[in-house]
């Protein structure tokens, strides 16, 4: 193990002494990621989160104000260019539209949401709070968080609605202003005001998602800046197999081996100093947008884990790459066709969401998808829990890429003595 | 002396290309024996198979009593290997290229930074030790590569051309530190296609030609194999007919041997002095100048081009 870890330190001290390889690692994701938050407009003011057309589908099975207002508020002119609503009446055929990936989401509003809102204020029975269900495609977490968002920050306004409407009645029955018997219907009145007062609001826009009490801020460059380290991880993965590469062919690598450490040594300390460098590659990205660009990544558990499940699969890929080619040339140009394959396909160009089924499944060969969806869901209030499943997906990939890569190593005899 | 290294009918194939061809050999404890012979003979190959970095195809080699083939990590922790191209990390410095070298030797503490010290100041880079190696001149890299060899005080040391593209200066002080590591007990096994190297260090030389050895000894018991021939050197002018020349000095009855390379044309003679005059009556008569003359007294040289009918140029 000792030796594993001094090979990957060496590693890790060259790759930050290679002014080259540094420009693409750190330089270059954080220029772009600057360049396209002054594209969409995060640094003006004017930022748009380039994100539209959301399909959602709305069953409303409430035949009151509330319901009817949700509605309204999703069709409003605010929300237009962001989601797509359609109406629908059967609850199954909505789900299914959202199973078979046509549509983000389906909200359902339940049979008497106005009537168990909006109850009578002297009525001493507490009311069960209401649920309106939303139902995903898991498959869109961006898509999803920004419906979640609307929901709440509505739902927020009907609280703040019911509550009024509550203090307001008892305080008028207090002071003799009311009769007690009109107190129901002036209640309501209130409530119906308030609540609905939602419907209007100009304040609805794509942020907080109060999921886990904390404010969270949807922010564009919280899709661009993971979406950056990652397509420029692949490139951290590919140099490493350069270098080992490069290593055979410089004599350091000979050398290596015919001092007293074993093959198996040699190789698992440059998977470990690709794996090292490309973890501080991304770290260091993800400190320096927060340092300069405020941007807000999530849960640093569930960041720290994604980080390193990305990582470890990239490096898989990496390892492949290096199995396959026959030069470090070759590992260059392979790696680099990959590393732009892999961003335009796992989304770091553009969101996935709304592209063909196919086309979403093809994504998930490349760590970039995966951890494009944990890091989406991280920045949206999400916790470690959340991530899981990418976080799987990840170790899988990575796995079964460096099963891959060892038998092609094996087979071409690259690191045997 | 307790032979240190044996070889054994050495075979190492890359699919159809014989590389070494039963090769036989031993290097006894406290020797510098010589690998010489010309570029492509085999020297690499058989220092590569020896330091455990090849198999071999068959055949087999003990150093210290261990198979190279069947127990390599302990045949490692006994050898040094200088190789022939630089196998250094430019982006480190001196001391920080021997340190990672050290360690992965098995080196570390108070142990690694005092053999650190005592290699920086043996090749004598102790003041640069702190600059990145690619901002040493050849000379010193190849000192650096030398020095990481010698780290953990190898028993058997292989030196693999290590003066090949360096200055003079350079060349001088490798070959004055491998007679002081002899002197300190280290064996040294040392591949060279300069006579002159091989014949200022060894105390013994095998000859390798097309992956086999044609002759091995002590430079006297090599020698002697030429007899007492002479060797006369004749240089002639760029674009004079070399072959010709050579052909006509084959009629002279004193010639053993006529050679030609790089203008040069080397004949072997027991009587270099009285083969002068008709040589230069040759040359005269196919109009072809001679520029210069070197008479030769037996030496390796010679002794390859006796074997072989090639210099070892060639």
């Amino acid at each position: 193990m000792k030796k594993i870890f001094l090979i990957g330190i060496k590693d890790v001290r060259l790759a930050m002494r290679d002014r080259t390889a540094l420009l693409m690692m750190l330089l270059a994701p954080f220029i772009l990621t600057l360049g396209l938050g002054f594209v969409t407009g995060r640094f003006s003011g004017t930022s748009s989160s380039g994100i539209s057309n959301i399909h959602v589908i709305i069953v409303n099975q409430d035949a009151g104000q509330v319901g009817s207002a949700l509605v309204d508020l999703l069709h409003s002119p605010d929300l237009q260019e962001l989601v797509l609503v359609r109406d629908m009446s059967d609850e199954v055929a909505a789900r299914q539209l959202v199973d078979t990936g046509q549509n983000a989401g389906v909200i359902i509003i339940p049979p008497g949401f106005t009537d168990s809102i909006i109850s009578s204020p002297t009525t001493s029975a507490k009311t069960e709070i209401p649920q309106i269900e939303l139902y995903t495609d898991p498959t869109r977490p961006t898509s999803v968080g920004v419906i979640k968002t609307i929901l709440d920050q509505f739902l927020s306004q009907v609280e703040t609605g019911r509550i009024g409407a509550e203090v307001t009645i008892t305080q008028l029955i207090t002071n003799g202003l009311v009769q007690v018997q009109d107190a129901a219907a002036i209640g309501q009145e209130i409530g119906v005001q308030q609540a609905t007062a939602a419907g209007q609001t100009n304040a609805i826009t794509i942020k907080d998602v109060t999921s886990n009490g904390k404010t969270i801020q949807f922010d564009v460059l919280g899709y661009m800046a993971p979406g950056m380290a990652l397509m420029f991880l692949m490139f951290t993965a590919s140099y490493g197999g350069r270098v080992l590469l490069a290593e055979r062919n410089q004599g350091t690598l000979p050398r290596l081996l015919v001092s007293p450490t074993t093959s198996a040594q040699v190789l698992g300390g440059k998977i470990f100093g690709t794996f090292l460098t490309g973890a501080a590659q991304v770290f260091i990205l993800i400190l320096a947008s927060t340092l300069f660009f405020g941007l807000q990544w999530g849960d640093p558990l569930g960041i720290l884990v994604l980080v390193l499940a990305a990582v470890f699969a990239a490096v898989g890929w990496g390892m492949l790459i290096t199995a396959v080619a026959k030069t470090p040339g070759q590992v260059n140009w392979i790696g680099t066709a990959i590393m732009l394959l892999f961003g335009l396909l796992g989304g770091s160009f553009l969101n996935l969401e709304g592209m063909p089924g196919w086309f979403e499944l093809v994504s998930k060969i490349t760590p970039n998808a995966w951890g494009l969806d944990g890091f989406t869901t991280l920045a949206m209030g999400g916790n470690l829990s959340n991530v899981m499943s990418p976080v799987l997906g990840l170790l899988a990939m990575g796995i079964i890429l460096f099963i891959a890569s060892l038998l092609l190593f094996n087979r071409k005899g690259i690191i045997q003595r | 002396m307790t032979n240190l290294l044996e070889v054994k009918n050495l075979v190492k194939k890359y699919g159809e290309y014989t590389a070494v061809n039963g090769i036989s050999f031993s290097i006894k404890d406290g020797e510098i024996f010589s690998l010489l012979g010309p570029n492509g003979a085999g020297k690499t190959t058989t220092i590569s198979v020896l330091s455990t970095l090849y198999t071999p195809t068959s055949g087999d080699a003990s150093i210290g009593g261990y198979s190279v083939s069947r127990e390599p990590m302990l045949v490692r922790s006994l050898i040094g290997v200088v190789p022939q191209e630089l196998a250094l990390y430019d982006d480190l410095t001196a001391r920080e290229n021997l340190s990672f070298w050290g360690q992965m030797y098995g080196l570390s503490g108070r142990t690694l930074k005092s053999r650190i010290d005592e290699v920086l100041e043996q090749i004598g880079l102790v003041e640069k030790a702190g600059n990145r190696i690619k901002t040493y001149s050849g000379g010193m890299k190849r000192r650096v590569n030398i020095g990481v060899g010698l780290l953990h005080r190898p028993r058997l040391l292989f030196m693999d051309e290590p003066t090949v593209g360096i200055d003079p200066q350079s060349r001088r002080a490798i070959l004055d530190s491998v007679k002081d590591l002899n002197q300190q007990g280290m064996t040294v096994l040392y591949t060279t296609h300069y006579m002159e190297e091989a014949h200022e260090l060894s105390d013994r030389v095998a000859i390798i030609d097309h992956g086999e050895l044609i002759a091995l000894g002590t430079q006297a018991e090599l020698t002697h194999q030429v007899g007492e021939n002479d060797t006369l050197v004749l240089h002639i002018d760029e674009g004079q007919d070399c072959e010709s020349l050579a052909q006509a000095m084959r009629t002279i009855p004193s010639v053993l041997f006529a050679n030609t390379s790089d203008h040069e044309i080397s004949l072997i003679t027991p009587e270099a002095e009285e083969i002068l005059a008709p040589a230069v009556t040759k040359a005269n008569e196919l109009g072809i100048k001679i520029r210069s003359v070197d008479i030769k007294e037996p030496n390796l040289e010679a002794v390859f081009l006796h074997l072989t009918g090639r210099a070892l140029r060639d």
